[in-house]
């Protein structure tokens, strides 16, 4: 076979395999329009397991990639030796910091993480070396065969010697990210009443089940690369990496692959530079799948925070000053850690009016895994301390949980800490108000029929019923949805209309929202078609910007709308120009073309047959402001509201629990696709239960002691309370569709609900999260 | 690597007697996460979950015990008819892992393992199991207490192969209890049996994971079968709590990154306490409506 079709039968497989993993993560047609529950077009296939996760791509010919990481929290490599590697058969690629042609780090914001270490390893886990060869255990003897001398330092592990800075920096850049400082108000204002108290919360890791894996293709000559990857921003991803290997944008080409989860943990570049790297070096395509265990080291996590707030409120309940002191640890890379902080310092207040205001925040480096984007984005942290809070204070004023809290209810016109007037649709009240209305479980503990496997303990058969105490508690919420500080998160589509049929072409990492299946809903829904056709999503088109921060309903479903807009007026002025009717007065009517002032209805499907209207649509979010030095500034875009009530019933002797039921009152603005919604909200409050009473990265001195699915524990379906869920359908004149970013808002207030109903159960002070048995039981 | 999948005894104990250094598999719900994970290398491998003689199991009511072969899985274990011979233990098979774990995993591995943490273990040592070995041309039988020497350890030898495992099929309450951080598919932080034989006017209690072994309790022991009255089913409420505190003495636990000492002892003592109130339920302090 001569070399010329050895490449092609390599790209022949290669496109097959893709387009397999392409058309898995695209999808069969669905049926329905704007407001409907259509089937996701992805479901049955992920529900069957015929669908092709990234980590099921493959290429003929391809080589399998490996990374080595670090042992020490902090150490200064003094030598590597790689010949060991070399010497070992069906090795094609043995590469460190040496061999990074481009920038040699990487970030998000700041770019200070290293493709691979050269100095300093900073964590355990830090990739130090990688290898490609013909076999996943042949990269694992080439990697067991580099020598690397390291000299051992002392880690920094304590945040607070980065704020007090008293401990020598890890970093060029110094060991704080950002320190911001909210002043508003008159700050000596002060109460009848006031309480205080210090919070912590643990590092929750997003637990995707798909892991992390990408498949590289160079181009031949290695002037360019294409890359298949699960990943939430594709084009984010590009330019990073395409400055990493000193390539145009342009030269790197990324398809997303079947994406199984993000949660925040796939915003951040993982394996897709040591991919790209190794495809260029060898000529090959590369592929590179982490295991549990690698996955726990090789993405950012939840930021732990440490919180202190002090509210001073009237002997009526109502807040007059919030103080906080809030550091969060954001481990040894910069990552998103600064636009964290600023969610935490922003959201403290809660969904609470307040005039006064002292926060102080800071977000620092330690020798601990890096952490970054998590569903809730710094907001999770700051609401389990303000919502504690607000009990805290209920019960200093002689209040009930929800009267305090309806009492501070801010609403629209309202102005936040920052200054920021809340322009959104804010149903704080509503959402309280209807989360009280629904039914408390009408089942007693254990259950009707005495199913000892719905007590605490659940299948360990621990206790009998006698022993439970049922508990109840609130949580609300506020958070911002897309991007703040000035950034301009746009998103792109473009909508092709032919033939009756709609075709969109938009990069929106779909990472489980379900963007392909609305996106489909919107197209019906403007121009009255049928049939929608999801093109690859790759960076063939514009940037969709993140699928995170609750906002690709709102910015990709505005660029797809705003795309079938412009097509529909090309077809109104067609559908005009053809039967002499002024386009102005045309509209679309089921699947029809309709005159709303005269007889003439033309099917869309006839009126496009033989045309083709095409047009690209870019959605901008109204522009933001960056806090000045007091943390004054209109730095978010737009906000949300959730209010939980949680259920508890909790073994006191033992401190286990078993969270029987969570209420819910969402804000979503319009809910355009109702079963989606509620998967939101049931899977967020899956992720909240978990931070609430078992999901955390146990580190001790730097070292993680539990990177498996053995210690680190997720809610298993016995875990996973009764969810009801009313949905406040209150349409956002801002949003382009009325409807807000529900992601992220059913994981934030949940976590507080939770606690507070084990407080309400057992009677004691529990300031931490996850809540251990031994906080119970002690 | 070379597997040898063994469909008869002899096949198996023929294979182990070639290559002694050879790793057996029965269910691998154990081993292929520890290969996985890079913790455990494997030359080569001796699979026994096909071999007929380990996966039945026996029930000889003239001398009142129960044989259970070695590839026997907690499914089955979980289940009629054995479930009604050895209730503590089929408790215990309910909380291994998920129903997925429960197709594959089995007894013998779980008594090979020798994890302190193995679910169905306190149950083995709380009714006195004998543990059947055999290898190329010889048997032995070894009780239960004396199979583990630490966590991980055995008395098993090279070429040596845990065949079966046999209980006493006994008269009177028993009862597994496990704590873990998680309702169901989670480790065990503590773990006890508490097995009555009405026939010798005995109470036997067991523990998991808190100690390098699991433990017997025998103070605790010997303070309920004097207190107990087997033929009314009742006990003094006051030792129910002296029963928790001697069993919760006689826990060695440690600290980690699962749990505290004091929290696992604690857990023993609870544990203790509840499973002897639901042994003799009239004598209860609390709990009584159980």
């Amino acid at each position: 076979m001569s070399a010329a079709s050895v490449q092609a039968s390599v790209q022949a497989s290669v496109q097959a395999s893709v387009d397999a993993a392409v058309d898995s993560a695209v999808g069969a047609p669905v049926s329905g329009r704007l407001g409907d529950s259509p089937v996701r077009p992805d479901g049955v296939a992920k529900v069957q397991g015929s669908f092709a996760f990234s980590g099921d791509l493959s290429a003929d010919g391809f080589l399998w990639g490996a990374t080595l990481r670090s042992p020490h929290p902090y150490a200064r490599i003094v030598s590597i030796d790689l010949s060991g590697a070399w010497a070992i058969n069906g090795v094609e690629a043995v590469i460190t910091a040496d061999d990074v042609p481009g920038k040699p780090t990487y970030g998000l914001i700041d770019q200070d993480q290293p493709v691979f270490a050269s100095e300093y390893v900073r964590y355990v886990g830090e990739p130090v070396a990688a290898v490609a060869a013909n076999h996943p255990d042949t990269c694992r003897r080439a990697l067991e065969a580099i020598r690397v001398e390291y000299e051992v330092l002392e880690p920094l592990i304590d945040p607070e010697r980065c704020v007090d800075g008293s401990f020598p920096p890890i970093h060029p850049k110094g060991n704080v990210f950002r320190h911001q400082r909210i002043v508003r108000g008159d700050v000596d204002a002060t109460g009848d009443v006031m309480v205080e108290a210090t919070y912590e919360i643990g590092m929750q890791d997003q637990a995707f089940l798909g892991l992390e894996a990408a498949l590289a293709i160079p181009d031949p000559g290695g002037e360019g690369v294409e890359l298949y990857v699960a990943t939430q921003w594709l084009h984010e991803d590009r330019h990073q990496i395409a400055a990493c290997l000193d390539l145009p944008d342009e030269k790197v080409r990324l398809t997303l692959g079947g994406v199984g989860g993000a949660f925040g943990a796939r915003e951040d570049i993982s394996l897709q530079v040591h991919t790209c790297l190794l495809a260029l070096r060898t000529g090959r395509p590369v592929r590179i799948a982490y295991s549990r265990e690698e996955s726990f080291l090789g993405h950012v996590h939840r930021h732990p925070a440490r919180i202190w707030m002090r509210h001073h409120a009237t002997s009526e309940g109502r807040i007059v000053k919030v103080e906080a002191r809030i550091v969060m640890d954001g481990g040894a890379y910069a990552s998103t850690s600064s636009a964290v902080l600023i969610n935490a310092v922003t959201h403290v207040q809660g969904p609470y009016a307040c005039e006064n205001a002292v926060v102080d925040g800071w977000a620092v480096r330690t020798n601990h895994l890096p952490c970054g984007a998590m569903r809730g984005f710094g907001v999770v942290q700051a609401c389990f301390a303000h919502e504690s809070q607000m009990d805290r204070l209920a019960a200093a004023c002689g209040l009930d949980p929800v009267e305090i809290r309806l009492r501070n209810a801010m609403q629209t016109g309202d102005r936040l800490i920052t200054g920021q007037v809340i322009e959104n649709v804010a149903p704080v009240r509503e959402c309280i108000l209807e989360t009280a209305a629904l039914p408390l479980p009408d089942e007693p503990v254990g259950g009707h029929d005495g199913d000892p496997m719905r007590l605490p303990g659940g299948a360990g058969l621990t206790a009998d019923r006698s022993h439970i105490r049922r508990g109840i508690g609130w949580g609300v919420a506020i958070k911002n949805l897309m991007y703040s500080e000035g950034f301009d998160d746009y998103s792109t589509a473009r909508v092709t209309l032919r033939d009756g049929v709609a075709s969109l072409k938009f990069a929106t990492a779909e990472v489980g929202q379900g963007f392909v299946t609305l996106a489909g809903q919107i197209a019906r829904s403007v121009l009255g078609v049928d049939d929608v056709v999801l093109e690859p999503i790759d960076t063939t088109v514009g940037s969709a910007g993140s699928t995170s921060a609750s906002r690709q309903t709102w910015m990709s479903g505005g660029a797809v709308d705003g795309a079938c807009r412009l097509v529909r007026e090309q077809l109104f002025a067609h559908v005009g120009a053809v039967h002499g009717v002024d386009p102005l007065r045309l509209a679309i009517a089921g699947r029809d073309v309709v005159d709303t002032m005269g007889d003439l209805r033309v099917p869309v499907a006839e009126a496009t047959a033989g045309q083709v209207f095409e047009d690209t649509f870019e959605h901008h979010h109204r522009p933001t402001e960056e806090l000045d030095e007091n943390g004054q500034g209109n730095c978010h875009t737009a906000f949300a509201f959730v209010a939980h009530r949680a259920v508890v019933d909790v073994d006191p002797e033992l401190g286990l629990v078993k969270v029987v039921q969570i209420a819910t009152a969402q804000d979503v603005g319009r809910a355009l696709n109702p079963l989606s919604v509620i998967g939101q909200i049931e899977g967020g409050i899956a992720q909240g239960v978990g931070l609430a009473v078992m999901e955390e990265i146990v580190q001790i001195d730097g070292r993680v002691r539990n990177a498996n699915f053995t210690d680190y524990l997720l809610p298993t379906f016995l875990d996973m309370p009764d969810v009801v869920a009313t949905l406040i359908e209150q349409p956002d004149p801002m949003a382009p569709l009325g409807a807000k970013g529900v992601g992220e808002p059913p994981c934030i207030s949940s976590t507080p609900a939770v606690v507070a109903a084990i407080r309400d159960a057992i009677g004691k002070d529990l300031t931490r999260v996850p809540v251990r048995p031994s906080d119970i039981a002690f | 690597m070379s597997v040898t999948v063994a469909l008869t005894l002899d096949e198996a104990l023929t294979a182990l007697a070639t290559d002694p250094a050879a790793t057996v598999l029965a269910g691998g719900t154990d081993l292929m996460v520890e290969l996985n994970g890079g913790h455990r290398r494997a030359a080569s491998v001796v699979a026994v979950n096909r071999v007929r003689e380990l996966r039945s199991w026996r029930h000889d009511p003239a001398a009142g015990t129960l044989w259970l072969g070695a590839a026997v899985t907690y499914t089955e274990i979980a289940q009629e008819p054995i479930a009604a011979l050895v209730p503590a233990l089929a408790q215990a098979a309910r909380t291994v892992g998920s129903p997925q774990i429960r197709n594959a995993a089995t007894l013998g591995g779980n008594v090979g393992t020798a994890s302190p943490a193995g679910d169905g273990l306190p149950v083995l040592a709380a009714l006195d199991a004998v543990v059947h070995l055999a290898s190329a041309g010889a048997t032995r039988d070894v009780p239960f207490a004396e199979f583990a020497t630490g966590p991980k350890r055995t008395v098993l030898q090279p070429g040596e192969l845990i065949t079966g495992v046999t209980v006493p099929v006994l008269h009177g309450y028993q009862g597994y209890s496990k704590v873990g951080v998680r309702n169901a598919m989670v480790i065990a932080t503590a773990s006890a049996c508490l097995a009555v034989d009405v026939a010798s006017r005995s109470v036997r209690f067991a523990m998991g994971s808190v100690g390098p072994v699991i433990l017997r309790a025998p103070e605790a022991e010997a303070i309920a079968a004097a207190a107990a009255d087997f033929d009314a089913g009742t006990i003094p409420s006051e030792v129910v709590e002296r029963f928790g505190a001697a069993a919760g003495a006689a826990a060695r636990p440690i600290d980690d990154h699962r749990s505290t000492a004091a929290y696992r002892r604690r857990a023993i003592e609870v544990l203790a306490r509840r499973l002897l109130a639901r042994a003799f339920p009239a004598g209860a302090p609390i709990g009584g409506d159980a």
